[in-house]
């Protein structure tokens, strides 16, 4: 599966001069960043570089200190509790962990966001929806099943499917290939260039895996000291000759045909 | 000059301790303040997740029956022995269904099946919501613009406090059936004797002031559980340290309401 070109300027998410910290630690240090309609977007950064705390700003999970997050046209941190949740209606997460309700089967986990916010929806129509939602996945199997049943790539795919069961227009997708091994990691990978063409989502992809960022995105950014060092297509971020960059292409890339010589 | 110098630094030490114990204290009892008044926004707002109450209700009423049972009929039992022989030194054995029956339904039984359910059902909400929250399902609700408090905390709450009296009733019968069978073994009375005597000493006070008790601790219990569960941090560490202050919290908090509503209620005999 090949990613597409975006050809539009329409913005999906605007960030301006972003701040957070925890205490005395400054995460996020003037935070720059649009992304457009239809567009993948990936962030590559050191572990507590505050690649997630980004994404869980935007998705209002966390207050930023100072700046601008606009999302869909709305200042997330300004809305009211009830505009918010309209918004979050919109917006996909999926977590690292996965974060699956483990006493909640397959096709409760699914229902559970449909049936509190489309009260309209009939039982034939929450079926459909589920079965539908899960084909996609490629787990219809999985329906009657508890997540301490499913493997680690199975459970990532129904935590993407819990969201997509929404038809949200943003995906924000922590670490979609972390813990996982190199078939199931493109498995995800197809998943999420699926995902981006079939429900027309635009993106923001956390991920160390160059590999992962390669296929999906359109644009790569790298998070350095709670700044971006480059945003750019991932030819143009990597023929960069930042040592950090270099690091990074050279660890995923260089190590790993090494690895596989040896 | 040394040993000087150390002991300026350990005296500032337990300064900043003691101010940040008080800036705790106080901390804490304004989050908890917030926690309940969110509650009961919540509470009275539509929708009502029906259907998680009820089940909420079955998990901790149905399954607690087996322990409250036992514990209430062994303290049936142990009451009317130990209550025997200072009665036995008046010559008031026939007394000793009422006196039973008043110590279980005013004390015993509320104390009693609200210890339990703090032991039980108190630390088992600050397990489940705190794991819940280290595990980022919490988060997962949140972000698929559910509202989590609604489902995971108003529910919990609200069955615990509706369940409490109906357990502690439950208690208070079960214990005065092991008392019966004391006293029909020790003294010959009949079930009906037994009946009459043990109800002719209760008013409606005591029956009511019992479930205004339940009341009061249901309610106790299930803000001190899911609040410690709901804002656990720190990862599996937090999860037992949650599920550990709820009990802690809730028998303490329950004692304190029982000396007031004890004082109040004998104002009103």
């Amino acid at each position: 599966m090949e990613n597409i070109e975006i050809d539009n300027q329409e913005l999906v998410i605007s960030i301006k001069d972003l701040k957070k910290s925890f205490g005395n630690l400054n995460v996020l240090n003037g935070i720059n960043i649009d992304v457009l309609k239809g567009e993948n977007i990936a962030i590559l950064g050191r572990s507590g570089s505050g690649k997630s705390v980004l994404i869980k700003i935007i998705s209002g999970l966390l207050k930023p200190d100072s700046g601008l997050v606009k999302v869909l046209g709305q200042e997330v941190d300004k809305i009211t509790e009830k505009e918010l949740q309209a918004l979050r209606m919109k917006i996909g997460f999926s977590f690292q962990s996965s974060a699956l309700y483990d006493s909640m089967s397959v096709r409760e986990n699914l229902e559970f966001p449909l049936v509190r916010n489309k009260r309209e929806l009939n039982e034939k129509e929450v079926n459909e929806a589920i079965e539908s939602v899960l084909d996609d996945v490629g787990l219809s199997q999985t329906i009657n099943q508890m997540p301490s049943e499913l493997s680690g790539g199975q459970k990532k795919r129904i935590g993407i499917a819990r969201t997509l069961i929404l038809k949200p227009e943003i995906m924000l997708y922590d670490e979609p290939t972390s813990g996982l091994d190199p078939i199931t990691c493109i498995e995800i990978n197809n998943l999420i260039l699926k995902v981006q063409q079939q429900y027309k989502t635009s993106s923001i992809i956390i991920t160390h895996d160059l590999t992962c960022a390669k296929i999906t995105a359109n644009k790569v950014a790298i998070l350095l000291d709670g700044k971006f060092l480059t945003i750019g297509n991932f030819k143009e971020v990597f023929s960069s000759n930042d040592a950090n960059v270099k690091a990074f292409h050279d660890y995923n890339f260089i190590e790993k045909n090494e690895n596989t010589e040896k | 000059m040394q040993s000087n110098l150390k002991k300026t630094g350990v005296d500032t030490e337990n300064k900043y301790l003691i101010s940040k114990s008080i800036d705790d204290f106080f901390g804490g009892i304004y989050n908890v303040s917030v926690f309940i008044i969110r509650f009961f926004r919540e509470a009275f707002s539509a929708p009502v997740e029906w259907k998680e109450i009820i089940n909420q209700c079955y998990q901790v009423g149905y399954q607690s029956l087996a322990l409250v049972s036992l514990t209430g009929f062994i303290t049936g039992i142990v009451f009317t022995k130990q209550s025997r022989p200072s009665l036995s030194a008046f010559g008031a054995n026939s007394w000793l269904p009422s006196l039973v029956t008043i110590a279980i339904i005013r004390a015993l039984a509320p104390l009693i099946t609200s210890l339990i359910a703090a032991g039980k059902v108190g630390s088992n909400m600050g397990a489940e919501l705190g794991s819940m929250k280290v595990t980022e399902q919490i988060d997962a609700m949140e972000v698929s613009a559910t509202n989590p408090f609604k489902f995971l905390v108003v529910t919990r709450i609200t069955a615990i406090t509706l369940m409490m009296p109906i357990l502690i009733l439950y208690t208070g019968l079960v214990g005065m059936m092991g008392a019966y069978l004391n006293v029909h073994q020790n003294e010959s009375t009949s079930f009906l004797g037994f009946v009459a005597s043990a109800f002719k000493s209760i008013v409606f006070i005591d029956i009511f002031s019992s479930i205004f008790k339940a009341t009061c601790y249901g309610f106790t219990i299930g803000v001190a559980g899911c609040y410690q569960g709901y804002y656990a941090q720190n990862g599996t560490q937090g999860v037992g340290r949650a599920a550990n202050m709820a009990v802690v919290l809730s028998m303490f908090l329950i004692f304190i309401e029982e000396m007031i509503i004890v004082q109040v209620v004998n104002g009103f005999r």
